[in-house]
């Protein structure tokens, strides 16, 4: 249910779904954390307490989509669905998992919080939805409203399909394909090796007053429940005649093995009733040690450098010989900016790389092609503001809407438009007006917040082109006069970001 | 033929299926009474003499602006879209077979394929059966030498496949005023040079095509005695008739236009009688209005009968895209029925009613295309008529009905219009505005709808 809800929010372009189901990305553990919500966290950590790592089976959409995965792995064979195996050894597999706990809570303490996202469930979870499946579901979309145009219905509409950031796209296609490898080879391998927040509900685990003990009576050590424990949490060894054992830490409370034995042996309870008193072992398995993190982050800024490749050039001005045709529009590149735009509501841009957890839900939600995930180091993954699809809109306030982090956080629509994320600046030789000496005014005409003023080029002669002029106690940064300047690739008014947004 | 005859007759399948066995009178009747509302009588065109070369002249001129498209062959090397030439000889060949014999081009149509097209269709023919119309389309001050200007006039030969032009005009007089006259035809001497071409007998008939400033209109006849217009093209419709100048403060009403050349007995050539399709795209009530006069014409019959009424007229030219457009056209002109006076006095009613309506009066002719900038302007034109006329514009943010004409109209918006060609891309260079046959003020138009989408989209997101 989590599962299927957090995906149509990541798929729905329409801003429709947020408002039913938006507290579902809220209660993700990481996003609580982030967004200090003590409420949230300390009932996930009572829940873990009582019932065990329920999270991780049903709240957790990247577990659910590796059970999904696994499940129809096992349906293909036999053989295939007895594929689980405890591992060997067992210090090796905690050490991996500590390892990547502490790696984790170092980049996120060292305020690199997108690059330690990279080992989040729900971020990653996110990535994949936005960057692999809203794809797959805007296509479809896309076909459905090419069919009501032709019946001339208006039950869907076209909406541009566009990959954000290349080098996030590519993070996300490969976290998809280890992910999804790693729930063919051992279900719950991620959770139980990388996932911090699995480590850490893991530990709280053992210490949960509901969980699943044996009977040892009953039990005749068949191994049916560890080949089918996709959490690879039960140890059988036949030889040694040892009792089953159940690694706590790795069980997700799937139950596949109460519902799989077939002497009733297993039990879910408190385990006061029961005769043997199932030790919490440490001796576990070894998962051969893929690294999942295997791609590099060495992309940085490449797309930026494109930025100043070309300069100003307007679309050239052809003699008008013939009637019709359309001009050619060329695309326009994003700028170089020494300070990133972030969106209305991130504060501070400390502030915002402490707190977003780089899911790209406001990526997935922004209508107005405007946010895409960033690729520049600190920021990693985390979400950035460009204008060459379209700007920050006044009414739109959807980022910040279904962040469940809180590192986009509004508290109303009038707090939008009073505040201001950066400033525009005019780039002269890029201005229309002077390149194609043509009247323009067209940045002013369309400012929201009445910031710029066209005034003569030369101040000593009052007939001469009208240029645009910024009012920088006015701007907001919102970036509707770099988004329809006209001069291209570069626009003649760009937006710089600010370091710490303020009401104006 | 037959072909073209089989697609009219086979949206009624069942009806003409059963012609073969039946042989009651009454059926045959009723299939007649049929036939006629859908196939037009051939050898029934009303004519027109032109008192000079006694061309006897179709009422119903084809004009070869709006030629249909197909999308190009990419591999071919050829552009995202190409004249459907395939489309364009099955027209000319249904015209020519309904009598229709005038054929007018230009240079500058079609984005400087209309002459090519016409010619490879009319080439098919015998030079005698038709009458070609063809202009001196040099707009751009580059094309204003003697040299550039005798060039153009040799190609419009070249791509017509002809030795000789029946109708040669002077395109578009009057834009850009005396001095563009003066610079495209009395300065480098084209004009004399024309005059000779006719008596040589390479042009038939010279005239000019006027739209714009008045002055250039007046001065141009004040010199009959000297040039001897042999025809003049005006637009003409029962909306300019009377109310071109209230459209547009540039415009002249056509009843001027009209009364000028009947005064000096220079026979008139209609272009705009539907305005580009305007005139057939009526709001609901108006349509009722016509429909309860004449239930089987069509609204832009109405347009044409009005058009090709007065005697002084040599021919009507429509646009015609599409074959039912043709057949439309031709049900009106085989033959023509003249409006009459009670007619007359309820198309100024319509008239009256569409000033009121404060549509953009373009016609989309493309005349403004292509923008600078890219906006698509005669698209977000068309787009907003229609939905004013249609009554669909969401203005009302009380009505129950705003919330769906909204979600309609932004929708609707972002289907015929590109993202990047749409008014919030107009810079108001004006660039635009001395190509407007109509004299639409375009940046102004262009931001005032912008401006409403704007508010729209403020009210809340679509979803």
């Amino acid at each position: 249910m989590f599962f299927v809800g957090i995906t149509l929010l990541f798929l729905d372009f329409s801003g429709l779904l947020k408002a039913y189901i938006g507290w579902m990305a809220k209660i993700q553990i990481l996003p609580a954390i982030l967004a200090t919500n003590a409420v949230i966290v300390f009932s996930l950590i009572i829940i873990t307490l009582l019932f065990g790592r329920i999270y991780c089976s049903v709240i957790c959409p990247l577990g659910v989509y590796q059970d999904f995965v696994s499940w129809i792995w096992g349906k293909t064979s036999k053989k295939r669905k007895n594929r689980f195996k405890a591992a060997d050894n067992a210090r090796l597999a905690n050490a991996t998992r500590v390892f990547f706990l502490l790696a984790f809570i170092a980049l996120t303490a060292r305020g690199f919080t997108g690059i330690a996202s990279i080992l989040a469930p729900y971020s990653n979870y996110g990535r994949i939805a936005q960057n692999l499946f809203q794809p797959i579901y805007i296509g479809a979309n896309n076909i459905l409203a090419a069919i009501s145009e032709h019946f001339d219905s208006y039950a869907f509409y076209s909406v541009d399909l566009w990959i954000r950031t290349m080098p996030v796209f590519i993070i996300s296609l490969v976290v998809w394909f280890v992910v999804t490898a790693f729930a063919i080879k051992g279900g719950r391998s991620y959770c139980n090796t990388i996932c911090p927040v699995g480590t850490v509900l893991g530990f709280i685990n053992r210490f949960s007053w509901l969980k699943i003990n044996v009977d040892e009576e009953k039990c005749k050590k068949c191994g049916i429940c560890a080949m089918r424990c996709k959490g690879n949490a039960i140890k059988v060894d036949k030889n040694s005649g040892e009792v089953l054992k159940i690694d706590y830490s790795r069980c997700v409370d799937c139950f596949d093995c109460l519902e799989n034995c077939s002497f009733n042996a297993l039990s879910y309870c408190h385990k006061a009733n029961k005769k043997n008193g199932c030790e919490t072992s440490n001796n576990e398995k070894a998962q051969p040690n893929e690294n999942a993190d295997k791609d590099g982050m060495g992309r940085r800024n490449f797309l930026l450098t494109l930025g100043l490749a070309t300069a100003g050039a307007a679309l050239a001005q052809k003699e008008k010989k013939v009637d019709g045709g359309l001009a050619i529009i060329e695309d326009k590149v994003i700028p170089e900016r020494a300070t990133p735009i972030l969106p209305p509501g991130a504060k501070s841009i400390s502030h915002f790389t402490q707190h977003c957890i780089a899911c790209q839900l406001c990526v997935a939600e922004c209508p107005n092609g405007v946010l895409r995930p960033s690729t520049s180091l600190d920021r990693f993954m985390q979400p950035e503001m460009s204008f060459e699809r379209g700007y920050c809109r006044e009414e739109c306030h959807r980022c910040s809407d279904v962040c469940p982090t809180g590192a986009i956080k509004l508290t109303d629509s009038a707090e939008k438009v009073s505040t201001k994320i950066g400033q525009a600046h005019w780039i002269e030789k890029n201005c229309v007006v002077l390149t194609d000496d043509v009247n323009c005014g067209n940045c002013a005409r369309h400012c929201p917040a009445g910031a710029i003023m066209m005034m003569p080029h030369d101040p000593n002669n009052p007939d001469s082109k009208k240029v645009p002029v910024i009012d920088e106690t006015r701007c907001i940064g919102c970036g509707a006069c770099e988004n329809l300047c006209p001069a291209r690739p570069v626009s003649a008014i760009v937006v710089e970001g600010v370091l710490e947004q303020h009401e104006i | 033929m037959d072909m073209n005859r089989r697609q009219f007759l086979g949206t009624l399948a069942a009806g003409t299926a059963a012609v073969a066995g039946c042989t009651s009178k009454k059926e045959e009747e009723l299939k007649d009474e049929y036939t006629s509302q859908i196939e037009p009588p051939k050898g029934k065109m009303t004519y027109r003499t032109n008192p000079t070369t006694k061309d006897k002249v179709s009422i119903l001129g084809y004009g070869m602006m709006r030629l249909p498209y197909r999308k190009g062959d990419k591999e071919k090397g050829e552009p995202d879209e190409v004249i459907n030439q395939e489309q364009v000889n099955k027209l000319v060949d249904y015209a020519m077979a309904h009598g229709v014999n005038y054929y007018d081009t230009s240079p500058a149509y079609c984005q400087g394929h209309s002459e090519e097209s016409t010619g490879i269709a009319l080439s098919r023919y015998k030079r005698s059966d038709y009458f070609v119309a063809t202009k001196l389309s040099n707009f751009s001050p580059e094309t204003w030498s003697r040299e550039k200007s005798i060039e153009m006039y040799h190609n419009s030969m070249k791509y017509l496949q002809v030795d000789y032009i029946d109708y040669y005009l002077l395109h578009a007089i009057g834009m850009g005023g005396m001095e563009s006259l003066n610079g495209r035809y009395i300065d480098n001497g084209i004009l004399d040079y024309l005059v000779e071409e006719r008596k040589a007998g390479r042009i038939r008939n010279l005239g000019f095509s006027y739209h714009g400033d008045i002055k250039v209109f007046d001065y141009l006849l004040s010199q009959h005695d000297k040039y001897h217009w042999d025809f003049v093209q005006i637009e003409m419709n029962y909306l300019d008739w009377n109310f071109a100048d209230e459209m547009s403060s540039s415009n002249t009403d056509a009843v001027y236009l009209y009364g000028e050349l009947v005064k000096r007995g220079i026979p008139a050539v209609i272009m705009e009688p539907l305005l580009g399709g305007r005139l057939a795209n009526l709001p609901r009530f108006l349509v009722e209005k016509m429909k309860e006069r004449n239930a089987k014409g069509s609204v832009a019959s109405w347009a044409f009968r009005y058009a090709g009424t007065p005697e002084g007229v040599l021919t009507v030219l429509s646009g015609m895209t599409y074959m039912e457009h043709l057949v439309d056209n031709l049900l009106t002109y085989c033959p023509l029925k003249p409006i009459d006076k009670e007619e007359d006095e309820f198309l100024q009613y319509v008239a009256r009613q569409i000033v009121n309506m404060q549509t953009v009066p373009c016609t989309n002719c493309k005349y403004c295309m292509p923008c600078p900038y890219g906006v698509n302007i005669p698209a977000i034109f068309v787009h907003y008529n229609k939905c004013k006329n249609e009554g669909t514009l969401p203005m009302d943010a009380t009505s129950a009905d705003y919330s769906r004409l909204r979600r309609q109209y932004l929708i609707s918006f972002d289907r015929n219009i590109e993202k990047l060609r749409q008014p919030q891309h107009c810079i108001g260079c004006g660039e635009c505005m001395s190509h407007c046959p109509q004299g639409i003020r375009i940046p102004e138009q262009l931001q005032k709808i912008d401006k409403f989408i704007n508010e729209l989209k403020k009210g809340q997101e679509i979803s």
